[in-house]
């Protein structure tokens, strides 16, 4: 809008002022009106893309009587009897144990290997790089939902089904290639003076990297680790098919408890859900701007 | 930003002084890359790497519940791809993928397109609103955001009845929205779009407050249009963000599992099942692990053809820092 205002006023100088100063006041007109119906169409978005999340909290808080009707309640007084009913099942704290040992587990392996071999690929020459950006690149695209039924075969076979280990495992490698990638492009910003001084200065390579660089990615390790989070713990798929004991199970699968083939309380199903995003929907917030920013380079959703 | 070449700052300054550099960097023997990459290597060939060799073996043997209990191998060849090529489900589920993928991806790109160039065009305070309402459609987790699918398109409680009810149209009292496999495709598609146009549209705002704004006002001095100026200033700048996002979108809508298995489990009668699905209710449900096998392997090489061309876009730019 200023650059407009800029132009508009360098305007006259090129000649005829008072066709440009007439256009330009026909101009501003044309563009308030513009702006109000742009900001219509916006805040009819905002609802569309509002209102699943609204519907899910407000049926979170509604009594049963008030869920189970025909025409929605929009108005109403909460209720926490939701949340009582969903964190109160058999086991909840085992479920949000086994969330958070699995995912911080996978995240912080995925972040230690996956330091180490971003920096070879950004920082060192070798033979097999470019196989190496290929091996991370297929293995980012990697279609882990097709491969679930030969994962649970493997882990039948090695006896490893119902273990919080084997998820762990699969997760921290489903984590990997993504966290390789981002790392790399955050070490590659670094600029190799930095390094180069420090070695200069006596340093050794171990001591460049972790007194330079690696003060330097922090929040690049942030924000990959907590992408390799979301990704960890909204897991579904393997977990279902790997992990039916229901001591080893995690939230994704508490979330679905309470549909059954005998009927579904919904209530109960929208605190779980609502329990279940609301951390990450405060990861999200506070970090939308690096992610739209350094993440996307990779593929970074779940 | 989702572009191939803003990875790396600078035209590949960085990179090519650390092709150049490198070489004087690492010791004698050359050992130090292959020890810092050896354990991404043996976890990636370890598990992603066995599951699809041994994904393709099963998929050439007799592969059912008795094997399964009695852990033995029968080696049948083709047999199994013969049986999935000649299921009339396997080629109606190709179909329904691909026109399923199409119709996502599509809508998912353009709608995104939109967006993100309404973002662009916003003042502050309504730029900030949607972009929350984005965020959090964006930060749902997915189990999350198909359970609550589920419930507005309830057949007895669900709001959307509700909706076209008020809206005058009949025949929405206890509406089944999962009775048929059209329908229920048609709220994942609602679901995935959903979902996904907000990486869309923010990593494209977030690409368009790169490009400077005296290009606009240039070609708006010279009367060019609205659409003119996408097609002849955005898109081909956006170029490269196009490409990647729509091949990552691609990827994304091809392999949907959860959305579609937890919305209805392919039903009704199977009628909503793409190819990852139809490989999970072989596999798992009718317990015809050989037949999964070869379904899998098919949809990966399918798959496989249609990434080809992205691998190529990233090779490309690898290859520019050694140059």
């Amino acid at each position: 809008m200023t650059a407009t205002d800029q132009a508009v006023a360098q305007a006259p100088a090129a000649g005829r002022p008072a066709v440009r100063a007439n256009a330009s006041a026909r101009a501003r007109r044309a563009k308030r009106l513009s702006r109000a119906g742009l900001n219509a169409v916006a805040l009819m978005l905002t609802v569309v893309f509002l209102f699943p999340v609204y519907w899910m909290f407000s049926t979170s808080f509604k009594s049963n009587s008030q869920v189970l009707v025909k025409d929605p309640v929009f108005f109403f007084t909460p209720t926490f009897e939701h949340y009582t009913t969903a964190t109160g099942v058999d086991l909840f704290w085992t479920y949000v144990r086994n969330s958070l040992v699995v995912t911080l587990a996978a995240v912080f392996l995925a972040l230690l290997v996956a330091l180490a071999a971003s920096y070879a690929i950004a920082r060192l020459n070798f033979r097999g790089r470019r196989g190496m950006v290929l091996v991370v690149m297929m293995a980012q695209m990697a279609p882990w939902e097709i491969l679930i039924i030969v994962m649970y075969l493997n882990a039948r076979d090695a006896q490893a089904l119902n273990s919080l280990v084997t998820l762990t495992v699969i997760y921290f490698v489903m984590a990997l290639p993504f966290t390789i990638w981002t790392l790399r492009g955050f070490i590659a910003a670094v600029p190799k003076e930095l390094e180069e001084a420090a070695l200069i200065d006596g340093c050794s390579r171990t001591q460049a990297f972790l007194r330079i660089i690696f003060p330097l990615l922090a929040p690049g390790l942030m924000a990959t680790s907590l992408f390799g989070f979301i990704m960890a713990w909204n897991e579904y798929a393997m977990v279902l098919v790997l992990n039916k004991a229901p001591d080893m199970a995690t939230l994704p699968l508490w979330l679905t408890q309470f549909q059954t083939n005998f009927g579904n309380d919904w209530g109960a199903t929208m605190a779980a859900s609502s329990l279940f995003t609301v951390p990450v929907l405060i990861v999200f917030v506070i970090l939308q701007r690096r992610v739209t920013g350094g993440l996307s380079a990779g593929a970074v959703k779940g | 930003m989702l572009t191939v070449d803003t990875e790396e700052p600078g035209p590949g300054s960085a990179v090519k002084t650390a092709g150049r550099t490198g070489r004087r960097f690492a010791p004698p023997g050359g050992w130090l890359p292959y020890l810092l990459i050896t354990p991404a290597v043996l976890a990636i060939a370890g598990i992603l790497g066995y599951a699809l060799v041994r994904n393709l073996l099963i998929s050439f043997q007799e592969f059912g519940r008795r094997q399964l209990i009695s852990h033995t191998t029968e080696w049948s060849g083709l047999e199994n791809y013969r049986r999935v090529l000649e299921d009339e489900r396997f080629w109606a589920s190709l179909v329904r993928t691909f026109v399923f993928m199409a119709a996502n991806v599509v809508l998912i790109m353009a709608i995104g397109t939109l967006i993100g160039m309404l973002l662009y065009r916003l003042g502050k305070p309504m730029r900030l609103v949607l972009s929350i309402a984005l965020v959090a459609a964006w930060a749902m987790p997915v189990i999350a955001s198909t359970t609550v699918f589920r419930w507005l398109f309830d057949t007895q409680f669900g709001v959307a009845n509700w909706a076209m009810r008020s809206l005058g149209f009949s025949g929405y009292e206890q509406h089944n929205w999962f009775g048929s496999g059209f329908s229920t495709l048609a709220i994942v598609t609602l679901l995935i779009v959903w979902a996904s146009v907000p990486f869309v549209a923010l990593n494209l705002y977030a690409g368009l407050t790169t490009i400077s704004g005296e290009i606009y006002e240039a070609a708006r001095m010279d009367g060019a249009s609205g659409p003119r100026i996408f097609w002849s200033i955005t898109a081909p700048i956006m170029r490269p963000f196009f490409l990647i996002t729509t091949f990552l979108e691609i990827i994304w809508v091809f392999k949907a599992f959860t959305q579609i298995y937890a919305l209805n489990a392919g039903g009704p009668s199977r009628e909503s099942e793409t190819l990852p699905v139809m490989a999970y209710i072989e596999g798992m449900g009718q317990n015809q692990y050989g037949t999964a096998a070869a379904i899998s392997v098919l949809t990966l090489i399918i798959l496989l053809v249609a990434l080809s061309f992205y691998f190529r876009l990233i090779l490309k730019q690898e290859k520019e820092p050694q140059s």
